[in-house]
């Protein structure tokens, strides 16, 4: 890592980790006695270790070749690897809460281990600590790629994914502190929200000036993505998280916004963080990574494009569908329910493209487990969509919202779609990253493929059934007029589908560590050769090269 | 027919020829693909959350909506950093019966001073946005301390330490500072006494407590809520704030109710 850069580079890395430090230290003296101070030492912990990562290896003969001959994937390979332990670890944590609603008393006698803390815990670390660095990674390589060009800068891609984890940590420590804004996806309070936007912000700069420097005259379908996710992801969060801070040397803040305007505010944020987070960024993967794997060309071009811009505009306005019957003035919900039932066009013109890609190939899809985790994520979005377009009708709405139906769906999504998406692109990523023939364990990658798909279909069809009987629970009559059953009633009825969950969220943990394992394997196995492609620097390779101007 | 059908079309196909050719020219071009991004993303948002802010229909207004008290105010911060929006809501829908069960449903005032908003988006529990004076302190004492001890089915987490920490108020007057910058009409008066405030709402046979009903109104509940007169916990504020949950206006009792089927 380290030997990769020259010597001014490793100055100004240590000198930026030291600001870091210095603003650490500031928050842990001035913080003294609120969980910011505890926050500060964590900071200058990661600091710490930063420093050292680069002193340790300081005078290392620094690096003769051109770099700009050859793509930089050392970000890519480190990206990867924090993916899959993020990805362990918070899929624990599902697994744990989801024991604790079968068997509440599965905790300690302690604050921090209760469902309101492990719960976000589980969904930020899922979200962005797997899927963030899944998604910062293949975008590394992706932009790349489709650009034949280096990446622009040799410490912007560092501070990038060592930024975002800084921030995914601050975030999970904050939970179990009792740290939250209690808006949904967007728990981390103010200060961490800020340096999120210093780290989105390099993300953003590097990816255009990557982009720029491209020689491919056309901007690949991929790329078209992964700036959306960039761009308005970083315009849903700071429109979001506007917050006036109690103190300045302490967590707590409050909303700009409140009651209806903060509802519209958080589910306009909420329901795009789902579309530009974990689908826009994750169809990046999806047009880069599956034709690549079934060596075909993207089936339509035009069904690209119609996908792309109706993705972008159309799902801006659906956020609303998550207030029907609400407090919220009655035309902003029906404005949401139109476009969520629109969506449904873009969204499967995206499912559609991919699946019809594999035409003349499907017996690949039936070999290779990689490709068919990518085939079954493709499948497993046309079915969500499906879903929640339906589910966004008021009348479903009625039935479905509140319920544990609606715990289903997102699953169906962050299983089925984000998360295989994801293991079938780092699959097909790390052979190549690590110049080996093919990933170390192909039985281990069958196995996962099993393990994901049969946990998924085990808690979605869990959710699917506790949501239904839930709803229909509470809106059932007597004869007399009525409600026939009390909440606890319901509440009895789930007990079998959360044990049901819980087991298919071991079986989807399993296959996520067995990912990682052969991730692992693969790296310290030792190549029988050496691969002959993606090696820009050779004319005869299948990725030709055009040195990148530095 | 066919030819019927083609005529339909023609509109609809020209429009997506002439959409891929400017596209061709666009994505050549990565600053083009960046705007283009930010308005086609930028339209939505925009016209469905700015009306909401200007249009007066969209909050009712009402003359006796009060504000949390400080007290209060620590009970619901300890309750978002609890997250326990993450099981229950506080949003009751227009629904019959979500009405028969719950009472009166939500209205857009009743959440005017809530920053952030706790309407969730999950009943793992039931709904609360009108649990105030439903149950006495004593059962919500037991029930946060075992939640099973008063409701065997519950799967609710216990929430025993809260009667052992002692309410931090020292912060009070910064957070009500803060919350009067983002809207919520405190006056100076309840900033400089807020430390004061909280620890008099439990203390009803001392002196601090006349601050509390001049400053807050008759309707305020002054008295110890978690029976440990001696000292002033998280406990007492969280049930605070859990007893003034829909008792913020009286406007939900003075209009008719009438719930969609």
């Amino acid at each position: 890592m380290v030997s990769r850069l020259t010597e001014t580079e490793r100055a100004t890395a240590i000198l930026i980790s030291l600001l870091g430090l210095a603003i650490g230290l500031l928050m842990a003296v001035l913080g003294h006695g609120d969980p910011m101070g505890a926050h500060g030492w964590v900071v200058m912990a990661f600091c710490g270790v930063m420093i050292w990562l680069v002193v340790s290896h300081l005078y290392d003969p620094e690096p003769t070749e051109d770099r700009s001959a050859s793509y930089y994937d050392d970000p890519t390979r480190v990206g990867i690897i924090l993916a899959l332990v993020w990805g362990v670890i918070a899929m624990g944590m599902g697994v744990w809460v989801a024991a604790q609603l079968a068997w509440p008393n599965l905790r300690f006698d302690a604050a921090w281990s209760s469902f309101g803390r492990l719960r976000p815990l589980h969904t930020s670390g899922v979200i962005f600590g797997f899927g963030g660095n899944a998604l910062i990674a293949t975008s590394y390589h992706v932009m790349q790629r489709t650009s034949r060009a280096r990446i622009a800068g040799q410490l912007s891609p560092w501070f990038v994914l060592f930024g975002y984890n800084l921030f995914c940590i601050i975030a999970a420590t904050g939970y179990l502190m009792g740290v939250t804004q209690s808006k949904e996806y967007a728990e981390p309070e103010w200060y961490a929200d800020l340096w999120l936007v210093v780290v989105w912000v390099v993300y953003f700069v590097m990816y255009i000036r990557t982009l720029q420097r491209r020689n491919e005259p056309h901007i690949y379908v991929a790329n078209w993505y992964y700036l959306a996710f960039i761009l308005v992801v970083a315009m849903l969060h700071i429109i979001n998280n506007l917050a006036v801070p109690a103190s300045f040397f302490g967590a707590k803040s409050y909303s700009l916004f409140s009651g209806v305007q903060d509802a519209m505010t958080q589910w306009w944020y909420g329901h795009n963080a789902v579309a530009f987070f974990l689908t826009s960024g994750f169809l990046g993967m999806l047009y880069y990574f599956l034709p690549r794997r079934a060596e075909r060309p993207i089936y339509s071009y035009r069904l690209s494009i119609l996908s792309f811009w109706g993705i972008v505009f159309f799902y801006m306005w659906a956020g609303s569908h998550h207030l029907h019957y609400t407090a919220l003035p009655y035309w902003v919900q029906t404005l949401g329910m139109t476009f969520s039932v629109m969506l449904l066009v873009p969204s499967w013109a995206s499912a559609g493209n991919a699946l019809m890609t594999l035409n003349g190939a499907w017996h690949k899809v039936r070999d290779d487990a990689t490709l068919r985790f990518m085939m079954t994520a493709a499948v497993f979005y046309g079915l969500s969509t499906f879903e929640g377009s339906f589910m966004a009708v008021r009348q479903v709405n009625a039935l479905s919202h509140y319920t544990d139906w609606t715990v289903g769906h997102v699953h169906a999504g962050a299983m089925g779609w984000v998360a295989l998406i994801s293991f079938g692109s780092i699959y097909a990523v790390t052979p190549l990253l690590f110049r080996r023939e093919r990933m170390y364990s192909a039985a281990a990658v069958e196995w996962h493929f099993w393990l994901a798909l049969a946990g998924t279909v085990i808690y979605v069809f869990a959710m699917w059934n506790s949501g239904i009987i839930q709803g229909l629970m509470w809106r059932t009559y007597n004869e007399s007029g009525t409600l026939r059953y009390s909440f606890v009633d319901s509440l009895v009825a789930m007990h079998p589908y959360y044990i049901a969950r819980a087991f298919g969220g071991l079986l989807f943990l399993i296959g996520a560590a067995i990912a990682l394992w052969n991730v692992v394997m693969t790296i310290r196995h030792v190549p029988a050769e050496r691969r002959a492609f993606d090696h820009p620097t050779d004319s005869e390779a299948l990725e030709p090269a055009v040195p990148a101007a530095e | 027919m066919n030819r019927l059908f083609r005529t339909l079309l023609k509109p609809f196909s020209a429009f997506f020829e002439g959409h891929a050719r400017t596209h061709y020219r666009m994505e050549r071009h990565s600053i083009a693909l960046t705007i283009g991004i930010i308005i086609a993303a930028g339209v939505g948002g925009f016209v469905e959350i700015a009306p909401l802010f200007t249009i007066d229909e969209t909050v009712e207004k009402v003359s006796d909506m009060r504000v949390y008290t400080p007290l209060e105010q620590a009970g619901r911060d300890i309750y978002v950093r609890e997250a326990c929006y993450t099981c229950h809501s506080q949003m009751i829908r227009t629904l019959r019966d979500e009405v028969e069960r719950y009472g009166p449903y939500s209205l857009a005032v009743e959440s005017k001073y809530d920053h952030p908003m706790l309407w969730g988006s999950k009943r793992t529990g039931p709904d609360l946005a009108r649990l105030g004076d439903k149950f006495s302190d004593d059962w919500h004492v037991r029930h946060l301390i075992d939640p099973r001890d008063v409701v065997p089915e519950s799967v609710m987490p216990q929430y025993a330490f809260l009667a052992r920490t002692s309410l931090e108020t020292a912060s009070l007057p910064g957070r009500l500072e803060a919350l009067r910058t983002v809207g919520v009409p405190y006056t100076d008066e309840m900033i400089a006494n807020a430390s004061l405030d909280a620890l008099g709402q439990t203390r009803p046979d001392r002196e601090q407590a006349d601050g509390v009903v001049e400053r807050y109104g008759e309707a305020t509940h002054v008295r110890n809520f978690d029976d440990q007169p001696d000292r002033l916990t998280e406990m007492d504020a969280l049930v605070a704030y859990l007893q003034v949950l829909g008792k913020l206006t009286t406007l939900p009792d003075q209009i008719k109710i009438v719930a969609e089927e």
